[in-house]
């Protein structure tokens, strides 16, 4: 299930799309002088995951920010591939279109699960909020797809009316993935999504992750400065030193054999870890 | 048999005439006038009129005296009056540099220009109970030495800093500043409108954020860089004139702290301001307004939002004024029937469904 | 010199007609316009301070007086009742400053100001009922910020107002909330109605012209006659206008709001009209209930 037809999100279709799902240009972000990044240009297709790692101050956040509107660029564009209108630049969007956007076609997962959920709402209510926000009104409705969804992130069915404070760090970071996919969005945004995880529960999100990307045939960006992450998650990677892109290709091929200079110290420290 | 209360007229009169009672007190005791309030009383009436934004010694007193010495209750009533007064124009900015000084102290250089002048303070005292004044008809004390006899000028210390660029500039603006009192408070609100709100805040609220800056919650190292308090002309252009005329003077109360440096590689490093002023002798306001000011400019001087109370603008204005303050708060004394019966019916429904829905699972416990 | 002995402000002759000069008037009509144009908006004015306290009705005291006429004839309730302590103290301040009629009738009134009802007999045509409000924010107690709740109704970014009505019902199996129950007018703005009870809000689609002042908030917003007022709510769990299950004790009507009465400290209680006049003229039109 990708679609949600009660809320009046058509499910994705399986057809190939012919464009890119989300494709950059020449997007670039100061801060006064320093650079945050700089003329990052790159295609993400449809049921692709892309890695974006790096060391922290190399500009993975910025762009990841840029990209989702947190942050606005000073130069370049963000076109996506929109359900509606076709391939449109998120940057010219009025504020409410891209709200609207940021809350069905879009997904953001946060490192800190606390940014990400609300804390004072039980976890069906976080499930529910993106329904509400798009129009559901059947309590019933949206009770039975926040308790699906809780399944589907491994939440046991009886913590429905939890509040996310009595969950571990690991549910409440599950909780955050639930929370974004219920609405069926075709694009998401990560920020370090196993970041303040134990080694033990970062494999069990990753594994979890994994199968809902493919499952759903969702496309993604994450950021990460984990190798690891990236192997298991991404089809292709991008490498980002000083705001620039230093190196990009597909994972293997960039982890396996890396070409710039930086790409194999990044990948040799991991190596000697 | 159930009768709906009657008699609320009656009620109000009663409380009304039994207050003018206790407001007068024993009638043995002489009655207090308006002059001696004014005069015997005037730190009060300070506060009164720099809380109920108009300079009118003669009405604060008699606000005083109405709200039996209730001082937010006697803002109130100034406040209250002031609304009706029409607005015939607005004065030039009072130039309190040339300020003739009763008091002028810095903290931050031992000696300057015009020297430091301690004045009518209570900061040297010793805060013991002077029986002496227990007793009446205590004769006058001597005439003390003013301190502006001499006619020295006082320039401002932070002129001093300014010249050798130690200190952040405040660029001069004819901008007309939004009248808070004229304009619906809106957010963001700009330094005009924040300093507004705070010269006519709660000195105790003020204080209190003051306070919390000092302890670390959004703290900005002030130095009082200078404490002023004397008269100065107030002046008003006269359409007809053409030019500005004196039309009063005023006692007012400004504080100017020295606070935290700023800069940057590219920028050197430079002294940050805040600002206090108000009406009257009111230098416990004065100071808390200026370090609030201060915590308030984070953004503007590019510093860090660390969720200090003091840092956040709309948390301050908000929740500055006594008088909405005490009002909301005070309503919740008025009839809220109507709101509680729902409440009382919601609650009952509630427990009714608990207990059926206990009910059958005691049983099948019991089986 | 002010002869500070001047007895004016007793007899309100030293003031203007209903107290605000005209100036004041003409920006809170101005307000007022603006929010018939844009039903359920809140619009900022410019609250003057009153000589009442905030929080006590000084929204609605500056919305009445912007809007009486010498013509008019002026209701005040409280609860309900005409002849509670601050309807009795609004009612004066009218009388004096504006000298205008006063009256207890529904049916009689021009203007009528209400802290917390909506009368039961249906307003008419041509009334207008001006509504005190103490906090008009519907979204203050989900997000405390004005910048935010300000930008979630431009955007019109209600999520959160389900989400605590679910919330609700996840814990308490109903939606808790039984007074200042949120609506949504003529699609667009959500809005509180002020603590009316939930029972009143079908009333809010009516033939009157409705007012809403919020003085310490400094905001003014309306709802035109015959505007579209949804209460939120799910389809599963429809809203409902409640009340006591009982008749009135002393009128016998059944469709009324009730307050409830402590008659003893034995758990004696008793059911009466909250509407004053509505109970009253029922009495007179001689039906009587258990108690009279």
């Amino acid at each position: 299930m990708t679609g949600h037809p009660d809320i009046g999100i058509p499910a994705d279709t399986a057809v190939p799309a012919p464009a890119p799902l989300l494709s950059v240009r020449g997007l670039g972000r100061r801060y006064g002088t320093r650079i945050g990044c700089t003329d990052v240009g790159f295609d993400l297709w449809p049921g692709e995951v892309m890695g974006i790692v790096g060391e922290s101050g190399s500009g993975k956040s910025t762009l990841l920010n840029c990209l989702a509107g947190h942050l606005v660029p000073d130069a370049g564009e963000v076109i996506f591939d929109t359900r509606d209108r076709g391939p449109v630049d998120v940057l010219r969007l009025s504020e409410p279109e891209r709200r609207m956007l940021g809350r069905t076609d879009w997904a953001f997962v946060h490192q800190n699960p606390r940014d990400g959920l609300r804390m004072g709402v039980s976890a069906g209510g976080n499930v529910g909020e993106r329904l509400m926000a798009v129009g559901a009104r059947h309590y019933g409705r949206i009770r039975e797809t926040a308790s699906d969804w809780l399944g589907r992130v491994e939440i046991a069915a009886d913590r429905i009316d939890d509040r996310p404070r009595a969950f571990s760090g690991g549910m409440q970071q599950r909780l955050q993935i639930a929370r974004n996919l219920v609405t069926g969005p075709r694009l998401v945004f990560m920020d370090e999504p196993t970041g303040g995880l134990d080694v033990s529960v970062q494999a069990r999100l990753l594994d979890l992750l994994r199968g809902l990307v493919r499952e759903m045939g969702l496309s993604a960006l994450v950021v990460t400065h984990d190798l690891a992450v990236v192997r298991l998650l991404a089809d292709r990677l991008m490498v980002m030193k000083d705001g620039r892109v230093v190196e990009a290709g597909l994972t293997d091929q960039v982890l396996d054999d890396p070409q710039h200079g930086y790409t194999q110290l990044l990948v040799s420290s991991v190596l000697q870890v | 048999m159930y009768v709906a209360v009657k008699g609320g007229e009656r009620a109000i009169d009663n409380a009304h005439r039994w207050l003018a009672e206790e407001r007068r007190g024993d009638a043995e005791v002489p009655e207090l006038g308006v002059a001696q309030i004014r005069e015997q009383m005037s730190l009060a009436v300070n506060r009164v009129m720099a809380e109920g934004s108009l300079y009118d010694p003669d009405l604060a007193a008699l606000a005083i005296k109405q709200a039996r010495g209730d001082l937010i209750e006697a803002i109130f009533l100034v406040r209250a009056y002031r609304t009706t007064l029409p607005r015939i124009g607005a004065s030039e900015p009072v130039d309190t540099g040339a300020m003739a000084c009763d008091r002028r102290i810095s903290a931050t250089f031992k000696d300057a220009p015009g020297g430091q002048v301690l004045g009518p303070t209570f900061d040297y005292t010793h805060r013991l109970l002077d029986f002496a004044l227990a007793a009446e008809d205590v004769p006058p004390p001597e005439p003390a030495a003013t301190a502006q006899a001499s006619g020295t000028p006082m320039p401002r210390i932070t002129a001093t800093l300014g010249r050798d660029g130690l200190i952040q500039q405040e660029p001069a603006s004819d901008e007309t500043p939004t009248d808070m009192t004229r304009t619906p408070m809106e957010f963001p609100a700009d330094r005009a409108l924040r300093l507004q709100a705070l010269a006519r805040g709660d000195e105790g609220f003020v204080l209190g954020m003051a306070y919390s800056t000092q302890r670390g919650y959004g703290r900005n190292h002030p130095f009082v860089g200078e404490l002023r308090i004397g008269t100065v002309a107030v002046e008003m252009e006269l359409p007809e004139l053409g030019f500005a005329v004196e039309i009063g003077e005023i006692v007012v109360t400004e504080c100017e702290t020295v606070n935290q440096f700023a800069g940057s590689r590219t920028e050197p490093a430079q002294f940050t301001r805040g600002y206090g002023l108000s009406f009257g002798q009111t230098e416990r306001k004065a100071i808390s307004m200026a370090l609030v000011d201060r915590a308030l400019r984070w953004q503007e001087l590019g510093e860090e939002d660390t969720g200090a109370p003091a840092q956040d603008a709309e948390f301050v204005l908000a929740h500055a004024d006594n008088i909405q303050a005490t009002g909301f708060l005070e309503h919740i004394k008025l009839p809220h029937y109507v709101d509680f019966q729902s409440e009382l019916e919601l609650v009952r429904r509630l427990r009714r469904e608990a207990e059926a829905a206990a009910g059958p699972a005691r049983q099948e416990a019991a089986e | 010199m002010r002869d500070l002995q001047d007895d004016d402000a007793r007899s309100g002759a030293g003031y203007n007609f209903a107290y605000l000069d005209e100036q004041t008037k003409r920006m809170i009509r101005r307000a007022l316009l603006k929010a018939v144009a844009i039903p359920g908006y809140q619009v900022p004015f410019a609250s003057r301070e009153m000589p009442m306290p905030y929080g006590w009705g000084t929204g609605g005291v500056q919305v009445t007086a912007a809007c009486l006429t010498p013509d008019d004839t002026l209701k005040v309730i409280d609860q309900g009742a005409d002849d509670t302590t601050n309807a009795v103290s609004i009612r004066r301040f009218f009388a004096r400053m504006a000298g205008v009629a006063t009256t207890e009738r529904t049916t009689e009134a021009t203007v009528i100001q209400t802290r917390h009802r909506v009368p039961e007999t249906p307003l008419r045509d041509g009334q207008i009922l001006v509504y005190q409000v103490p906090i008009p924010e519907p979204l203050r107690f989900l997000e405390p910020r004005e910048t935010e709740t300000r930008r979630m109704h431009a955007l019109e970014e209600y999520g959160l107002m389900h989400v605590k009505l679910y919330e609700d019902i996840a814990r308490h199996g109903h939606i808790a909330t039984s007074y200042a129950y949120p609506v949504k007018v003529e699609g667009r703005y959500v809005m509180d109605p002020s603590p009316i009870p939930k029972f009143d809000n079908p009333k809010l689609e009516t033939a009157a012209l409705q007012l809403f002042g919020a003085g310490r908030e400094q905001r003014i917003y309306a709802i035109p006659p015959h505007t579209r007022v949804v209460s939120l709510d799910f389809e599963d769990h429809p809203f409902e206008a409640t009340k006591a299950d009982a008749a009135c004790a002393l009128c016998g009507a059944t469709d009324s709001y009730l307050d409830e009465v402590v008659t003893d400290d034995t758990g004696g209680r008793m059911f009466v009209c909250s509407d004053t006049d509505y109970c009253a003229t029922r009495r007179e039109a001689s039906e009587t209930g258990d108690s009279a």
